[in-house]
């Protein structure tokens, strides 16, 4: 008798999809991460505009991650364009960016994932228990935006971030101004870290092929070379010859996999453990003060994980103010020329790509987009797959928050690539028909 | 007994999730808002989804699908007030660029295997579909209107959102004019303000991102931009952005009538 277990959304993602895992007895027969986000055609309607739309329009693809989206725009265009913005571009661009990962992680950390490991429908309801932390987050997640709003004018979406630069550098004074509320963000997450370490942390893993930027000099935000735990090391130019984009019947989301057809992770787990070495030493204090050294190979512990690049970004952050001044031109000329360029940045979720081919007017004649849920899609698959027959043994109830658990491991952001998770966990009879 | 915390519920449909990330962003507001109203149907802040009927639903993105279009006339039926969030919802979204062009073009771009793509010719703001209660606009929504927003429903009052245009707050504020002074194109005086004049106040042109004022005078700005240097393309292009479906900015984006060849609706 087949038997259907099935919930209508999966929540706390960025976007709307659905799941479905079918069983034949206690063993998974197929996992489906269906994604029917509408999709928006933006790789299309980018034909024709003029690279300087490109950051503002790619940025409207998430509002989650719009910087990472501006950050991988001006990378390749500039790359295209053969423009070198002046050396300061580069520092402000990781402060605008530490920003953003900052709220992004915070938000997944507090208010999406720590739900789940204590056992609430969401951190407004875990706040009536745990107020004090959830206080904390939000803290966290503002000195974040802060940042976000003093450099680039608002949170979502900011307005100042510019092809070879920046529109307008701020005062020095504005960005010192926000130290103090970076300090005590750094208190907060390590205050914070030790009641998340203490969480119960499934025991599960799979081999998986972790993939990365790293340059040898910091931890990667918006340079380097693309390197993975199987020893690939190439030049983000090279992306395409190495990753393609397999499109699937019941996604509107591409998956993206090696050209061997392998899958592989990108993202925080990706970027500690290629990286470790680069973590600014407070950070790296703390995560081995609670005994998180690479490899974490548990996808759970994305949660620790994310914790400790908040801390990373806040001492990142403190840093580059501390050594900033105003600088104008604020932004390399940039004078359109016929060429192809291509980006890769760190976003929160991982390496998002763009490639854009330009004509001799700056008009843009292609673009191609991967963000890194696309990227991660085919591994929170073989996640479930691997967790199915432990979900089997479970209620109905359980194995569902447990399988919707595990694609939040991946802080996926379905509106990157995707709309509303729905699961389904089907089983059929033990006997194939 | 105790009175009952009214029902919030946000709904998304076509979009970037940044206008509902602004509720989230209300970090000093969020706890007390929670103790206000029941948030009952939020499905990227909770898995705790209740039934309506609800008392205000917060409806962010654009119709670009059937389905969609039959989902958004179901909540309007289990909702009090419906009140639409951002240039997706207000006005169609950047994705409105569609309209203008072959859809099956675009999805033939982006897709390997267009005949598995459920897409709508066009892409709408939701009052084309069911009646609207309040449009917050923005590319995204400022979270301070949104408060602004949410308080006026929950008190039974009308909010105070202003629609003159960012040029008149600019000149408030006496920020130095991009336009006359630097000569950089500036959308400022026919978009609608709520920005907090952030473009101008970064050395920047104003882009639309809040769409159209009340009573924009597109043809009047015209040679104001012509004489910043802008192109007609520029101009076009200037137009085309997040409110591209939104008149004037559509009879701008399209420009004068050519060859015909353009679709008639959008």
């Amino acid at each position: 008798m087949a038997k259907t277990i099935k919930v209508d959304y999966l929540s706390r993602v960025e976007g709307e999809g659905g799941l479905t895992i079918r069983f034949r007895g206690d063993r998974p027969s197929a996992v489906e991460l269906r994604i029917f986000e509408p999709p928006r055609f933006f790789e299309a309607f980018l034909r024709g505009r003029a690279y300087l739309e490109a950051p503002d329009i790619t940025a409207r693809i998430c509002g989650i991650c719009p910087v990472a989206y501006q950050m991988s725009a001006c990378r390749a265009l500039e790359a295209a364009l053969g423009t070198v913005p002046p050396a300061p571009v580069r520092s402000l661009r990781r402060l605008l960016y530490c920003g953003e990962w900052i709220e992004s992680h915070a938000l997944h950390v507090f208010l999406l994932h720590a739900p789940d490991f204590l056992g609430f429908d969401d951190a407004l309801t875990m706040a009536k228990h745990h107020r004090d932390v959830v206080a904390r987050g939000l803290s966290i997640k503002k000195a974040g935006n802060a940042i976000l709003r003093a450099l680039g004018g608002r949170e979502i979406h900011p307005i100042n971030v510019r092809v070879g630069g920046f529109y307008a550098t701020p005062p020095r004074a504005a960005l010192e101004a926000l130290v103090p509320q970076l300090e005590a963000a750094q208190r907060d997450i390590a205050a914070a870290l030790p009641w998340l370490a203490s969480f119960d942390f499934p025991d599960f893993s799979r081999d998986y092929e972790f993939v990365a930027l790293r340059n040898g000099f910091e931890y990667p935000l918006c340079e380097g070379r693309i390197v993975s735990s199987r020893g690939l090391d190439i030049a983000v130019a090279d992306y395409g010859s190495h990753f393609v984009e397999q499109q699937v019947s019941y996604s509107t989301a591409l998956h993206s996999v090696t050209r061997t057809g392998g899958a592989y992770v990108c993202g925080p787990l990706a970027r500690f453990n290629l990286n470790f070495d680069q973590l600014r030493p407070g950070a790296r204090s703390l995560a081995e003060s609670i005994g998180l050294l690479p490899p974490v190979i548990n996808p759970f512990k994305g949660l620790l994980v994310r914790a400790i690049e908040i801390a990373h970004a806040l001492e990142e952050a403190v840093a580059l103010i501390g050594a900033y001044s105003p600088f104008d031109p604020a932004f390399a000329d940039t004078p359109p020329r016929a060429g192809v360029g291509h980006g890769c940045t760190e976003a929160p979720r991982g390496i998002l790509y763009h490639r854009y081919e330009l004509d001799d007017a700056g008009s843009i004649l292609d673009a191609k987009i991967v963000p890194p849920t696309s990227q991660n899609m085919k591994s929170i698959e073989l996640d479930l797959f691997e967790l199915a027959p432990e979900l089997a043994k479970r209620g109905h109830a359980e194995a569902t928050w447990r399988a919707e658990q595990a694609v939040r491991n991946y802080d996926p952001c379905i509106s990157c690539s995707t709309h509303f998770l729905e699961l389904a966990i089907e089983r059929e009879p033990k006997e194939s028909s | 007994m105790a009175k009952r915390r009214p029902k919030l519920a946000v709904f998304k449909f076509a979009s970037c999730d940044g206008c509902q990330l602004s509720v989230l962003d209300c970090e000093d507001e969020l706890l007390l808002l929670a103790d206000r109203v029941s948030i009952s149907n939020f499905a990227e802040a909770s898995r705790r989804l209740l039934r309506g009927p609800y008392d205000l639903s917060l409806v962010e993105g654009s119709i670009t699908t059937a389905h969609d279009a039959q989902r958004i006339r179901e909540i309007r039926g289990n909702t009090r007030f419906l009140v639409t969030i951002g240039a997706c919802a207000t006005s169609g979204g950047i994705q409105a660029l569609r309209n203008f062009r072959d859809v099956r073009e675009f999805v033939s771009v982006v897709y390997a295997s267009p005949e598995y793509i459920d897409t709508l010719e066009s892409s709408t703001a939701i009052a084309d579909h069911v009646k609207v209660d309040f449009e917050l606009r923005g590319c995204p929504i400022d979270k301070h209107q949104l408060l602004e927003v949410i308080s006026a429903f929950l008190q039974g009052r009308k909010p105070t959102v202003p629609a003159h245009s960012v040029c008149l707050d600019c000149k408030r504020r006496g920020i130095v004019c991009v336009m006359v002074a630097r000569g950089t194109p500036c959308l400022g005086p026919v978009t609608h303000t709520g920005c907090g004049v952030l473009c101008p106040s970064f050395d920047r042109g104003c882009y639309g991102c809040f769409g159209p004022n009340e009573s924009p005078n597109i043809a009047g700005l015209d040679p104001a931009l012509r004489a910043a240097g802008a192109t007609p393309l520029d101009v076009r292009r200037l137009y085309g952005t997040f409110n591209v479906a939104r008149e004037p900015f559509r009879s701008a984006h399209l420009g004068p009538p050519t060859s015909g060849a353009r679709k008639a609706h959008g």
